[in-house]
């Protein structure tokens, strides 16, 4: 396992420290600690519900931690105003689980909706931005479609050319995999490491799909339970003796990750 | 006992809980106004969206209760031998209380819970949350306009209201029952004042606008984003609404025209 004075990590965009969120009584983050390192791509994995997604809403400011630090590009986010922070997001691109595209938006709409919104580009500029974007996906010839004509995989792939049409300096992806059939997984994979490569993004991968994200991650978490049971390069991990990490990465039922929500018993839950 | 006044306790505070959220939400939502006076067209797309959901209900009930106006008030007028004055009747009761309230009243059941709808839509499907991660404010972008919208189009549809209404009573009172058409005019221009009835009419369209869309967009982004909260979040739009357009008729009714 590697400490946190990995030269990699001396560098990073996004530092965490002490994080603890809580949803009600449950503790979805306990006291962790995680540094997203500058121009790399990260992986986040975990079990569903162990709050990947709500690292990224921590990450973005949507969600306030009970207490701990989340630095962001060396500007702590708990301390922000609102209009600081909605600087830093400008410079922060984010693809959610869902696509969340405007449904009174069109395709075309949807992507030109940050440039319209935060630059006074003229209309030619931001057709030529639009449409790079939409190629970038594949969807170019889609522009004109509503977000209810299309599929959940096309919807994402709108999304990712949206969270993209800013150049923002770091975009966290939140499943972009999910849906996706080869092809376009293989263009999606190949896009977000080219544009890592090729603008110096920092991006943030979330992902179950194993093999994709070891493929393009230069750093990898694993959280579960509110911990980070395991952190290092694809190589560290696909040789760590580490079970919480073995399990997850040889995808194994049994083991320290539990498969199910915690709660009683199942023999009591049946009143046997 | 000790359990009803506990319920009791727990409902009020939960009462008062979204009073205040709403008034803060209000004052977030009135930051926005800067960009809509910037960007104009955000407001026009909705006063769109609202003036054409409501247009249609407002004429047809515009022209049904100008006819029963025409109808009753004859009936009546008859009696005294004061027919004539059938035109003064209809307009005064449109401009100064039917147009504004029933108006209201529809507007609420048409366009304040499509609102309520949309936005609760709009955040359930996270389309907010989008937003504010692309650092646009909702409330500004999304929120302030449909209320612009909404306030501005109220006191034009209660005007649709009150004409349609006038010439549906002119079709029975005149065309129907004989009334004399030049009296039915005259007589109504030379009563109805433009400050005392049209200007307290219009004052009262615009807080019913003001009342129904704070409503409809407050309820919409502060529902459950579950399929049902938005229901009930609809629901309590023309509920609360229509009441409270009921209630503020009566005090402004109790301050404009108590001579
Ligand atoms: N609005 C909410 N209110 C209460 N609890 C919530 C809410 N949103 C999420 N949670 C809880 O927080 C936990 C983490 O949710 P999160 O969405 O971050 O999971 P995730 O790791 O992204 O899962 P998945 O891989 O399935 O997307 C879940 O167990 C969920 O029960
Ligand atoms: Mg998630």
């Amino acid at each position: 396992m590697i400490s946190s004075h990995d030269p990699v990590l001396e560098n990073a965009l996004v530092k965490v420290r002490g994080l603890t969120f809580r949803r009600g009584e449950r503790a979805i983050f306990d006291d962790v600690s995680l540094e997203i390192p500058r121009g790399k791509i990260t992986a986040v994995m975990g079990p569903s519900g162990c709050g990947k997604t709500t690292l990224l809403r921590l990450i973005g400011g949507q969600l306030r931690p009970a207490s701990g630090y989340l630095v962001v590009d060396g500007a702590e986010i708990t301390a922000m105003s609102r209009a600081e922070l909605m600087q830093l997001r400008k410079r922060m691109g984010m693809l959610f689980q869902s696509g969340a595209l405007l449904t009174d938006l069109n395709v075309f709409e949807n992507v030109a909706f940050p440039l319209r919104e935060h630059t006074t580009l003229p209309e030619s500029m931001i057709r030529d931005l639009v449409l790079m974007k939409l190629e970038a996906v594949g969807l170019r010839g889609a522009r004109n479609l509503l977000p209810s004509e299309l599929s959940g995989g096309m919807a994402r792939r709108v999304a990712l050319a949206r969270a993209i049409a800013l150049d923002p300096m770091m975009i966290m992806y939140d499943e972009p995999f999910t849906g996706q059939d080869p092809i376009s997984m293989g263009v999606l994979v190949r896009l977000i490491k080219l544009m890592n490569d090729t603008l110096g993004l920092t991006s943030i991968v979330v992902s179950h799909d194993i093999h994709e994200a070891l493929a393009i991650a230069d750093y990898v978490y694993i959280l579960s339970a509110g911990k980070v049971v395991g952190r290092g390069s694809p190589a560290d991990l696909s040789q760590t003796d580490n079970p919480w990490v073995r399990q997850f990465v040889q995808a194994l039922p049994d083991g320290p990750v539990h498969f199910h929500y915690p709660g009683a018993a199942f023999a009591e839950d049946l009143r046997l | 006992m000790l359990d009803l006044l506990q319920e009791l306790g727990r409902w009020s505070l939960k009462g008062l809980q979204r009073l205040g959220r709403s008034n803060v939400f209000m004052l977030y939502v009135l930051g926005g106004i800067p960009m809509c006076v910037r960007r104009p067209r955000l407001v026009i797309t909705q006063m769109f969206a609202v003036g054409v959901l409501s247009i249609l209900i407002i004429f047809v009930s515009g022209l049904f209760v100008g006819m029963v106006l025409g109808l009753q008030g004859y009936n009546t007028l008859v009696d005294f031998g004061a027919e004539e004055s059938l035109g003064v009747l209809v307009a005064l009761s449109l401009v100064r209380e039917l147009g504004p309230v029933v108006s209201a009243l529809l507007f609420a059941g048409r366009a304040g819970s499509a609102l309520t709808a949309e936005i609760g839509l709009m955040k359930a499907t996270e389309q907010l949350s989008a937003m504010e991660m692309m650092a646009v404010d909702p409330l500004h972008r999304v929120i302030a306009p449909r209320l612009l919208a909404g306030i501005i189009a109220m006191p034009l549809l209660a005007a649709i209201f009150s004409a349609v209404g006038v010439f549906g009573g002119y079709l029975v009172g005149v065309g129907m029952l004989g009334v004399d058409d030049g009296a039915f005019w005259a007589q109504m221009q030379a009563s109805v004042e433009i400050r005392e009835d049209i200007l307290n009419g219009v004052i009262k369209s615009l807080v019913f606008g003001v009342a129904v869309t704070w409503i409809a967009v407050f309820e919409g982004y502060d529902t459950l984003p579950t399929s049902e909260g938005i229901g009930r979040a609809t629901t309590r739009t023309v509920v609360n609404s229509s009441l409270a357009v009921l209630a503020f008729d009566f005090i402004l009714t109790a301050l404009m025209f108590n001579k």
